[in-house]
């Protein structure tokens, strides 16, 4: 299992390091939205919740761009028949895809966070928040991550694979902007940083274990033939 | 299996008890204090919110068994029950816009939790059926739509909690749990109210399970008569097509 989660992670990230397509695309679409909420918002700074509000529908629409790609070239050159054939346990498919959607998010929030702090966001944070900030932005990421798989791997098969993929993923995650947004606010106000609230992480913890059981349990139903 | 049997009786039973929770809700219970005769809307709304949700978590058991057993009847049962759920949700969007606007003052208050993460349930349901026109396979249609199924009923009451954890204050919530605030004199066409509305998901439910397997055997039966031809289905439909063995 471990060896086979390594195996096709290691391909994944291959693949995009070799030809660059869902990061860069990710990071620029970020760094374009930010210059968008700037003039859609009439602002050159913002702070508290609606600096978080931008980050968030920043970074969420970012991961849908990189979510609807995420199993197109397996579908279309062939990648998952040849999974398929391997005498491999299927749950490390979805932990591999998983764990690289996480990289890639990760990657495109080293670029759209700064950018974001240098372009949109009024008060700097100190490094305690950066801290909380990156705590945060790790346990909504395994949420996305875990969502985007599934989704991805759902909708990779049907027709209308592009417009699927927000229409299931973007409610599946209002609880992940709910909770991430409200837990960032605190480290954004004008005044000074505050005190992330613990119950917001608590929230995000029990939403990535949730799906990420559920996702475990459903997977294997999705990539059958 | 017959799903035709005891529609009558069953759909008797559903008209008496809905009318008697109106006639009850309308003339026994009592006026309410605050919002008067527009508090009368608390007995449709909130029962067909309970029964709605209710029907999602059915279709989502339902999926699970198709999932497990791989019998199309499953499938179908859960279809049904998402879509007439999804038929009610609209209704419960709609009564509790109304009933916002009577004591509010607002088509749509963003600070009652309650539905503002039936919206986003509702919302997301709303994709069950394009999800299946996007599949042409029926048997890969039939098991993306139970892994559908299943993670939307999982969502339902995360949702639920994190929507409710997201309010700082909330409305003085005079009806916080069907039975907590909730006055003896209304809580009896309250519940007769409940009953009915889920008889009547019940009756719907039995009606389309009933109305498409009739479809399939007649579809079956035309095939057996006038070749593969006859028994094309006409129209665009997402609806899980049974193959019956008649």
């Amino acid at each position: 299992m471990r060896r086979t989660v390594a195996a096709v992670l290691r391909k994944e990230l291959r693949l995009e390091l070799r030809a660059p397509q869902a990061v860069p695309a990710m990071a620029l679409f970020s760094v374009t939205t930010l210059v968008v909420f700037h003039f859609a918002l009439q602002r050159g700074q913002v702070d508290g919740d609606l600096a978080a509000g931008v980050l968030w529908v920043t970074l969420l629409f970012a991961a849908m761009l990189g979510t609807s790609r995420l199993f197109v070239a397996d579908h279309e050159e062939g990648g998952l028949d040849g999974f398929l054939l391997a005498p491999v346990d299927r749950t490390a498919l979805l932990v591999a895809k998983a764990l690289a959607l996480l990289g890639f998010l990760a990657a495109v929030e080293v670029v759209a966070v700064p950018a974001f702090a240098l372009l949109l966001l009024g008060p700097t944070p100190d490094p305690g928040a950066v801290a909380a900030l990156v705590l945060v932005l790790l346990l909504a990421d395994a949420g996305v991550a875990i969502i985007g798989t599934l989704v991805s791997a759902l909708a990779v098969q049907t027709r209308a694979r592009d417009l699927i993929v927000p229409l299931l993923a973007l409610p599946l995650l209002i609880p992940v902007v709910i909770a991430a947004a409200r837990a960032t606010t605190p480290l954004f106000l004008a005044g000074g940083s505050e005190a992330v609230p613990a119950r917001w992480l608590a929230i995000l913890g029990l939403y990535d274990l949730v799906f990420g059981l559920l996702a475990y349990a459903v997977f294997d139903y999705l990539v059958e033939d | 299996m017959l799903y035709g049997t005891r529609l009558r009786s069953l759909s008797l039973l559903t008209a008496v008890t809905l009318t008697a929770g109106f006639g009850l809700a309308f003339f026994y219970a009592p006026m309410d204090a605050d919002q008067g005769f527009m508090q009368k809307i608390f007995y449709v709304h909130v029962p067909l919110a309970i029964v709605a949700l209710g029907g999602f978590v059915f279709g989502g058991v339902m999926a699970v068994q198709h999932l497990r057993t791989r019998d199309a009847r499953y499938d179908l049962r859960s279809y049904v029950a998402i879509h007439l759920s999804l038929v009610l949700g609209a209704g419960v969007l709609i009564t509790g816009s109304i009933w916002a606007k009577a004591s509010w003052g607002h088509w749509w208050v963003w600070d009652e939790p309650t539905l503002v993460s039936f919206l986003v349930v509702f919302l997301l349901y709303a994709t069950y059926q394009p999800l299946r026109f996007s599949i042409e396979d029926p048997e890969r249609q039939a098991r993306y739509a139970s892994v559908f199924a299943v993670t939307a009923g999982a969502f339902v009451p995360l949702n639920f909690l994190a929507v409710r954890l997201a309010q700082a204050y909330t409305h003085p919530r005079v009806f916080a749990t069907a039975n907590g605030g909730l006055p003896a004199k209304m809580q009896l066409p309250f519940y007769l109210c409940l009953i009915g509305m889920a008889l009547l998901f019940a009756t719907l439910w039995k009606y389309e399970m009933a109305s498409k397997h009739t479809s399939a055997q007649l579809r079956s039966l035309r095939r057996k008569l006038g070749g593969d031809d006859a028994g094309a289905t006409h129209g665009r439909t997402a609806a899980p097509s049974l193959r019956t063995s008649s």
